[in-house]
């Protein structure tokens, strides 16, 4: 596989570029709406409770009761232990469930645990599994490993689609990014997702160009679209409009739909609603006027 | 032979969250003296300010309430303290635009220091005033207590532009509310420069938050935002009152509205009075079974 340079000022100063873009009113309206089609309602703490999940599936479903005209988000992504409860809360509802494993965060466990984690996640219903690479292995120059562990992975998956997390915080380098890009895309993922949301920086503008620089490379050459998923770090509506922006203008409209680009986020859906709650109604929210989960 | 050194004239921004940021739109208002030249620029707060300035008295709220008392008394003390070591700066800005001169403006900030050192005395004291252990039938203790209610928007009027905005700002502040206040639009540097004072009194970031602007373009949203839980003014037409109050309706928030003369702020038996206080708590009351 050739070796892409990356031209790490070059990224910056256009990342940037993409964030000073003005959006407002009606576009600003459809930009927000198509960031919650696109969102992975996300809980993945160790106190979570199948309440809170129940919770997080209503929500997914219709993100406001107060603007019951908005779309549903893409999916709902948990731990392994609530997909079973997921996939029931969700059933029929269009909200598909996602799940993380291949012993999320970390990924330091024997390779049949991974694959276990995997099957078993698998067997409960997940329509999407979001897997960990061998960070320790790719730093250390193993390339081979990293690439045979996610072919053993998405052989497992059967039809589940796989997101495979980078985890960009830990590879140092854009040079870095780039390769564990194209290694992943070439092993089969399906989506290319930037971090756990456990290890800060998460995802970052110019990280996740690089990332979609990636990705446009494998098209132009396979005619393959991968898809995107930035996670972590993402909280405001106006980021996730930066974002949309830049993914519009590195691989075009089709990337723009909830089957190519996904946002990982918790605390992204409720300012989302805050700022489209705002324009619908001219009135400035409290906290407590959308729920927590 | 040295140069005469050139002045360094003040940017004056907002103070958002302990930073003094420039205004999200970048439009700012002219200050002219009482002889009509331009003397400042400072920054004309929109709608995006005001909500960034909730968000940050939002976030200091929970941290200011649960703060001890003794605490938020010496924080303000400080502030009293600051004020008072900013006189000569404080006084010649307000005379530079408000009628009256340099005796007025002097007469001003001396009472704007006393006012916090007295509500910095209240911060431990309010409580006992205002509590109260409630006889009942029936084998319970039963007491209530004022518990700050949230956030309060101050709009601080043109007259006595220091020591009005401090009188309304200190009373909600005592008993941990956090502040989001709007100075005065015609006379809008002392409130700038107010920024300083809390910014270098050990207030918390976004406790108080200060925004200049136009009354008229802000009132609107600071009747409809539904963060903010009490709103704290004075001398406002009545078309704005009626704004207020019917955007806060929506919320429920707590609004309070004087009507006074220039010299009644300088009156300690009307502004020193705890029932200043007493709009800014919510009162909480717990009952408690006793014997068997």
């Amino acid at each position: 596989m050739p070796i892409t340079a990356v031209d790490s000022v070059m990224v910056e100063a256009e990342a940037a570029a993409f964030a000073k873009r003005s959006v407002k009113g009606e576009a600003a309206t459809q930009g927000m709406r198509m960031a919650l089609s696109m969102l992975d309602l996300t809980t993945l703490e160790g106190k979570d409770s199948p309440q809170k999940v129940r919770a997080l599936c209503r929500k997914a479903v219709q993100p406001c009761g107060a603007m019951p005209d908005l779309p549903h988000v893409a999916a709902v992504c948990v731990y392994p232990a609530f997909v079973a409860l997921a996939k029931r809360e969700l059933d029929g509802t269009g909200v598909r469930v996602a799940s993380v494993a291949t012993a999320f965060p970390s990924g330091q466990y024997p390779l049949s645990v991974r694959l276990a984690d995997v099957r078993a996640v698998v067997d409960a219903g997940a329509d999407e599994v979001d897997m960990v690479i061998n960070r320790g292995a790719f730093l250390a120059g193993d390339r081979e490993t990293v690439s045979d562990e996610i072919r053993r992975v998405k052989e497992t998956c059967a039809g589940a689609h796989l997101k495979v997390i980078l985890e960009t915080g830990e590879l140092e380098t854009y040079e870095n990014i780039r390769r564990a890009s194209d290694l992943a895309i070439e092993a089969g993922a399906d989506f290319i997702k930037t971090s756990t949301g456990k290890i800060k920086p998460a995802a970052t503008m110019p990280v996740v160009l690089v990332m979609l620089h990636a990705i446009r490379d494998h098209y132009l050459r396979t005619g393959c679209m991968i898809g995107m998923k930035p996670a972590g770090g993402i909280s405001t509506a106006g980021a996730a409009l930066s974002y949309l922006v830049m993914v519009k203008e590195t691989l075009g409209d089709a990337w723009l739909t909830p089957d190519c680009f996904r946002f990982g986020a918790s605390s992204l859906a409720n300012d989302l609603l805050r700022q489209l709650a705002r324009q619908a109604t001219g009135s400035d929210t409290a906290k407590y006027d959308f729920s927590e989960a | 032979m040295m140069a005469e050194r050139l002045a360094v004239p003040k940017t004056f921004k907002l103070y958002i969250g302990g930073k003094f940021p420039r205004t999200k739109s970048g439009r700012t208002i002219r200050v002219a003296h009482r002889d009509e030249r331009i003397i400042a620029h400072v920054g004309r707060a929109s709608r995006d300010d005001l909500a960034a300035a909730v968000a940050a008295a939002r976030g200091a709220q929970g941290a200011w309430a649960n703060a001890t008392a003794y605490l938020r008394g010496q924080i303000m003390y400080r502030m009293a303290e600051m004020l008072d070591g900013k006189h000569e700066e404080f006084t010649s800005l307000l005379a530079s635009t408000v009628p009256g001169g340099i005796r007025r403006a002097r007469k001003e900030v001396g009472a704007a220091v006393d006012r916090l050192v007295c509500f910095a005395g209240w911060t431990d004291k309010f409580s006992h005033v205002l509590a109260g252990c409630n006889p009942v039938a029936g084998p319970y203790d039963n007491v209530t207590v004022p518990e700050a209610v949230g956030v309060t928007a101050v709009i601080a009027p043109d007259e006595e532009p220091l020591l009005a905005l401090v009188s309304l700002i200190a009373p909600p502040l005592c008993v941990g509310n956090t502040i989001v206040a709007l100075g005065s639009g015609a006379h809008p540097l002392a409130t700038c420069v107010f920024g300083e004072v809390c910014a270098t009194s050990d207030v918390p970031p976004g406790v108080v938050n200060l925004l200049t602007g136009m009354r008229s373009e802000l009132i609107p949203h600071i009747a409809h935002h539904r963060d903010i839980d009490a709103i704290h003014a004075a001398n406002l037409p009545k078309s704005q009152r009626q704004v207020l109050r019917a955007g806060a309706a929506e919320n429920i928030k707590r609004v309070t509205v004087h009507k006074l003369a220039a010299d009644a702020w300088y009156d300690d038996n009307a502004c020193h009075n705890p029932w200043l206080i007493e709009p800014f708590v919510e009162m909480k009351t717990t009952w408690r079974p006793v014997g068997a």
